[in-house]
């Protein structure tokens, strides 16, 4: 017997692509859009997926053309800017979403890199545990958050918004890295249990607002600091530097996107025992 | 008879040993401070008869190289056991490297079949101060220290590896003894995976695992001492006056097989009467390498 990977991976490895067939602002549901449910499948197989349009029950084949084969690589494309869930809990394979992306989007993935060519809706990569997502627009609120009622958001894996995000960014964030090259809305890493936030745009307010440990990191301005937070140094953080040469050899961020030597430190939230960090990009003197 | 460069290569061959190898990567914010960092870790490392391992600095590394784009040294370090290995790396990484100014100690052996707890006990001395990131299933520790932070990995990795591989370097006068085993460590330098754990990766005083006391493990190698010659069995010839020996330990036999072969070679100067091995006749070590063989390699 094969795990669900093992049989993806020896699926043939073409692509399926589907194509919406109506512009609508009509919400969808669509988490059967997912290499780990396609496994196995046809395009017939495919198109009878359940799927929700607004609150009616319908498949993946009254939204969707399917044309292709292999569930390791699938890309969605024509209007998705209301089409939810798409890769949600997925574990391997690639999904590329041509456009801009309605909300949830990788939610609960726990392998696999999802694209997005566009803007990506709110709850992007909510509660994931593993994987990559790449957005190369802006995203929503709640990156990486967690769900009302659960205890940690994010507890693995990356996600890289090329444009801006809005609040609440990495919230209960438990494990894993978000790095944003726009500008953040309010409360980015708000109740942070652990993990790392990487910002090159402008910082938002209140930044690490009841953040217990993790490190959020502004390689540009900043917004303000809450008074629960205190600067402790000004110094060259090695594991930095790791950071960056990871992030440059893995294709995530480009040679000079992200730079910086020298941060100054403080440490938060006070409130939460303190133990969480912001590190501020600092010029040398 | 073969010959190089007109000195003798003694039809014989090095026995080595199997042992436990660990590869550090040390960076810091120069290389002369790794550097200093990798000298402290190796020193007291010449021999497991009475260090607790062996160990040297392997080869330099480009900042483009290491994990934090800082410039680096590789240091090997082999012991006799699993439980040597870990009392090792935690003695020496937290005594030498953690100590020395701005230095960070990276796993090089990441795929190694035994992995030990380093920084992950290390981490203890930040107080409860201590952070770790994890970076593509790796634990970065950072220990608060007083120049900033010590950066040390979770575990580290250790391999089966070969240790007392060997040639003896014959010579008419200490001066050309000298000068070969300078040339044949210079040339086994370049050699990735091997360290001579010697002084200068120099042993002058080869051993015997005989005594004539009670409690000695090891004794000075008798035969090849010349100031001997006469009183004692004599594996030396005429003309032989000064035998120095070197000693290479690596991560695979391979890299043990070719050091060898270059420090050979490398060894066959002016001055230098015979290359030679030392082995126990082929019943004790798990390796062996035949000189005639790797010469004509």
């Amino acid at each position: 017997m094969t795990c669900i990977s093992c049989a993806g991976a020896a699926l043939d490895r073409g692509g399926m692509t589907l194509t919406r067939r109506e512009s609508s602002p009509i919400p969808v549901e669509a988490d059967s859009i997912c290499p780990d449910r396609f496994i196995g499948l046809n395009e017939a197989d495919i198109a009878r997926l359940p799927a929700f349009y607004g609150r009616r029950q319908v498949t993946l084949g009254d939204l969707f053309e399917i044309e292709g084969v292999g569930a390791t690589d699938i890309t969605v494309t024509g209007d998705l800017a209301a089409v939810k869930k798409i890769g949600h809990g997925m574990t391997m394979g690639r999904v590329t979403v041509e456009g801009p992306v309605g909300q949830h989007t990788g939610a609960r993935m726990t392998g696999g890199e999802l694209v997005v060519r566009g803007d990506a809706g709110d709850w992007l990569g909510a509660y994931m545990a593993g994987g990559r997502i790449i957005v190369e627009g802006n995203a929503g609120h709640f990156v990486g958050g967690a769900y009302s009622g659960d205890t940690k958001g994010m507890r693995g894996g990356t996600i890289l918004v090329k444009g801006d995000v809005g609040r609440e960014a990495g919230g209960r964030m438990r494990r894993g890295l978000i790095i944003v090259l726009g500008d953040t809305g309010e409360f980015t890493a708000a109740r942070m249990l652990a993990g790392t936030v990487f910002v090159r745009g402008r910082l938002g307010a209140r930044a690490g607002a009841g953040m217990k440990r993790g490190t959020v990191v502004a390689f540009g301005e900043v917004a303000e600091l809450l008074p629960t937070f205190r600067y402790t140094c000004t110094y060259r953080p090695v594991f930095m530097r790791c950071y960056l040469r990871r992030l440059r050899e893995t294709g995530l961020v480009a040679e000079g996107e992200l730079e910086g030597e020298l941060f100054r430190r403080s440490i938060g939230d006070l409130t939460n025992g303190g133990r969480g960090e912001v590190l501020v990009r600092a010029e040398r003197e | 008879m073969m010959r190089v460069n007109g000195v003798e290569i003694e039809d014989t061959f090095a026995e080595a040993f199997g042992m436990w190898g660990a590869r550090l990567v040390v960076t810091a914010e120069t290389l002369e401070w790794a550097r200093t960092a990798g000298a402290a870790a190796t020193g007291f490392a010449t021999s497991i008869i009475g260090c607790g391992c062996e160990a040297g600095i392997n080869e330099l590394v480009r900042a483009q190289d290491t994990p934090d784009d800082r410039p680096g040294i590789i240091v090997l370090l082999f012991t006799m056991s699993r439980a040597a290995m870990e009392q090792q790396l935690m003695l020496r990484i937290g005594q030498t490297i953690m100590t020395c100014p701005t230095t960070a100690c990276y796993d090089g052996l990441p795929d190694g079949e035994e992995r030990f707890k380093v920084g992950g006990k290390l981490r203890y001395f930040g107080d409860g101060f201590q952070r770790s990131k994890l970076l593509d299933g790796r634990r970065l520790w950072r220990i608060p220290v007083m120049d900033g932070e010590f950066v040390v990995e979770e575990s580290f990795g250790a391999a089966k590896a070969v240790g007392g591989g060997n040639f003896f370097i014959m010579a008419g006068d200490l001066e050309h003894a000298l000068a070969a085993a300078q040339a044949a460590v210079a040339a086994m330098r370049g050699v990735p995976g091997v360290v001579m754990p010697f002084p200068g990766g120099v042993v002058r005083s080869g051993s015997k695992t005989s005594s004539r006391y009670k409690g000695q493990h090891a004794s000075s190698n008798t035969p090849y001492c010349p100031t001997l010659r006469g009183f004692e069995k004599s594996d030396l010839r005429e003309g032989e006056n000064a035998v120095l020996e070197i000693v290479i330990d690596g991560l695979t036999s391979d890299a043990v097989a070719e050091a060898t072969r270059v420090g050979v070679v490398a060894a066959c100067c002016d001055g230098v009467l015979r290359i030679s091995a030392g082995n126990y006749g082929g019943s004790l070590g798990q390796f062996k390498f035949a000189l005639h063989d790797l010469v004509s390699a």
